[in-house]
């Protein structure tokens, strides 16, 4: 890369038309938003859709204000939150265990494997009216629907990336006179981060998945609950403002994984 | 006298379900302490499974492997052998201090005292200005470096090289290879380089085993001797008697049939 003294004609040109490029991505961006907004609350004021059924922004921020009056929207914000990180965490240690297990015995993920695949493609929702009936309405269940969501995805994904693992580091490992825990510690678990953190994106996103599931089925608090009461209710401003809620904390969840993405590579 | 390495009689097979692959066919050869052996063979004869036998990753299925005249237990550096790999393998996420400190940390070695002696080691080698950089900011010849002082570290008594420099484009691999071959013999290390580059087995070693196709036999065995004993291998690709070593080995592998 040349410093700025050497930079040519033709470069400072090339720059300063990507500068003026991405500007206007950013502001196309936000454009957008407001245009969308702007036209919805347009139609719902001029009386060209009916804003009982689909809301408007104004009614919208009205309710967010009338909810966030009395707190409750942030304990249900809250527990929603909660309830997903609880199980995304419980999905990280439990798929790291099993992914684990199947790598340090062919034998046993050969005997598993089918039943990991077949798990893994089974519909979760399927199971959630079980779930309610073995474990009761509560928190429980909507934790273990959340991670029953993310968990086999997750192991699959875990034991592909050791079983990847270069054959040549684990000899390096044993000709350094290491053994198996050494190839795990040394190589496998270090190596496997940036599988891990890629891998967690998508599992707080399938968590917050399961959670939602969760809570439409068993829950008398969360986002879900909102929306399967608002529909119920046919108060569709409180059902939009908690999917718009559930947009927000689903990119925060996400940037947070990011961040500490970002972190880990600097170390 | 005893010599540092002796192959009795080994020979070793692959089984999958498709079948047996005999590797290596009754073996038999000596290394004597602070001799620089080269093997050459065509592709698939068995050489890198040669070197796993000795280093201990695999087992022979007859015949025997004596150390110091002893039949010993274990796997690489447990048993006095170093084993460089055809790329170096540093760890991306480790610094160069820590990759080189990496076979120690293992043996639970890297005390105070070790550290002191692998940062002097780093430091004889040029790399003292990289101890806290990543592997991936040295080149193809100081990540080749970084590997031998992982090696060297654990002060084994054999070296194993698998086709060290195969990885380094060619002028890179001449250099190293003078570079690597030129530590190796200053530290009178015994060592035993696997190749399918004859200039490099010539240049580098103090004889020559060549092997025949799979199943590997020994097709014969070729002392190398310039005059001078110290030459360094740059310096022996320009020796007089360089092409006729080269052709002798060339011969042996061309009537390999």
């Amino acid at each position: 890369m040349n410093k700025s003294a050497g930079i040519t004609l033709a470069q400072k040109a090339f720059l300063e038309q990507e500068t003026v490029r991405r500007r206007k991505v950013k502001i196309l961006r936000v454009m957008f938003l407001v245009l969308l907004l702007a036209l919805w609350e347009l139609s719902a004021r001029m009386g060209w859709i009916n804003d009982f059924i689909f809301s408007s922004p104004a009614r919208v921020v009205s309710c967010f204000w009338e909810m966030a009056g009395d707190g409750s929207i942030f304990v249900h914000t809250g527990i929603t939150v909660l309830e997903t990180l609880a199980s995304f965490g419980l999905v990280v240690v439990i798929g790291l265990i099993f992914a684990l297990i199947l790598w340090a015995s062919k034998s046993v993920s050969e005997v598993l494997e089918p039943y990991l695949v077949m798990l893994n493609s089974l519909p979760k929702s399927a199971l959630a009216p079980i779930l309610i009936v073995w474990l009761g309405n509560n928190v429980k269940t909507i934790v273990v629907a959340a991670v029953s969501v993310a968990v086999f995805g997750c192991i699959m994904t875990l034991h592909n990336g050791f079983a990847q693992t270069d054959p040549d580091k684990i000899r390096l490992i044993y000709s350094l006179g290491g053994q198996k825990k050494d190839v795990l510690r040394k190589v496998l678990l270090p190596g496997t981060v940036p599988l891990l953190i890629s891998n967690m994106k998508v599992n707080v996103g399938l968590c917050l998945v399961g959670v939602i599931i969760g809570e439409f089925l068993a829950a008398n608090q969360g986002l879900g609950y909102l929306i399967i009461y608002g529909s119920q209710v046919f108060k569709m401003d409180l059902v939009v403002m908690s999917i718009v809620i559930l947009c927000v904390v689903s990119a925060v969840l996400y940037q947070g994984i990011t961040f500490l993405e970002k972190r880990i590579q600097k170390i | 006298m005893t010599p540092k390495l002796d192959v009795r009689g080994v020979s070793c097979s692959y089984h999958t379900m498709e079948g047996e692959t005999q590797a290596l066919s009754n073996i038999s050869f000596t290394v004597d302490n602070g001799e620089f052996l080269a093997v050459v063979g065509p592709s698939g004869c068995g050489k890198s499974t040669l070197l796993s036998l000795l280093c201990g990753l695999i087992r022979q299925d007859e015949g025997d492997i004596l150390i110091d005249g002893e039949r010993r237990e274990g796997v690489g550096a447990g048993i006095g052998i170093g084993y460089m790999l055809q790329r170096d393998h540093l760890l991306e996420w480790r610094s160069i201090l820590s990759n080189a400190g990496l076979g120690l940390e293992i043996q639970n070695k890297l005390d105070e005292q070790a550290k002191e002696r692998l940062k002097k080691m780093l430091e004889d080698y040029g790399l003292k200005d990289f101890e806290n950089a990543r592997p991936s900011q040295l080149s193809g010849g100081m990540r080749q470096r970084a590997a031998l002082v992982r090696t060297l570290a654990l002060n084994p008594e054999i070296l194993l090289l698998d086709e060290p420099f195969s990885a380094l484009d060619y002028q890179t691999r001449l250099f190293v290879c003078d570079d690597i071959s030129s530590i190796i013999k200053k530290a009178g290390k015994t060592a035993i380089l696997v190749t399918h580059d004859l200039s490099e087995a010539i240049s580098t070693a103090d004889r020559v085993l060549v092997l025949t196709k799979r199943p590997g036999r020994i097709k014969a065995v070729l002392p190398i001797s310039f005059g001078e004993r110290w030459m360094r291998p740059l310096e022996r690709r320009n020796a007089p008697e360089f092409s006729s070593y080269f052709n002798q080995v060339w011969k042996e592998l061309q009537s390999n049939e």
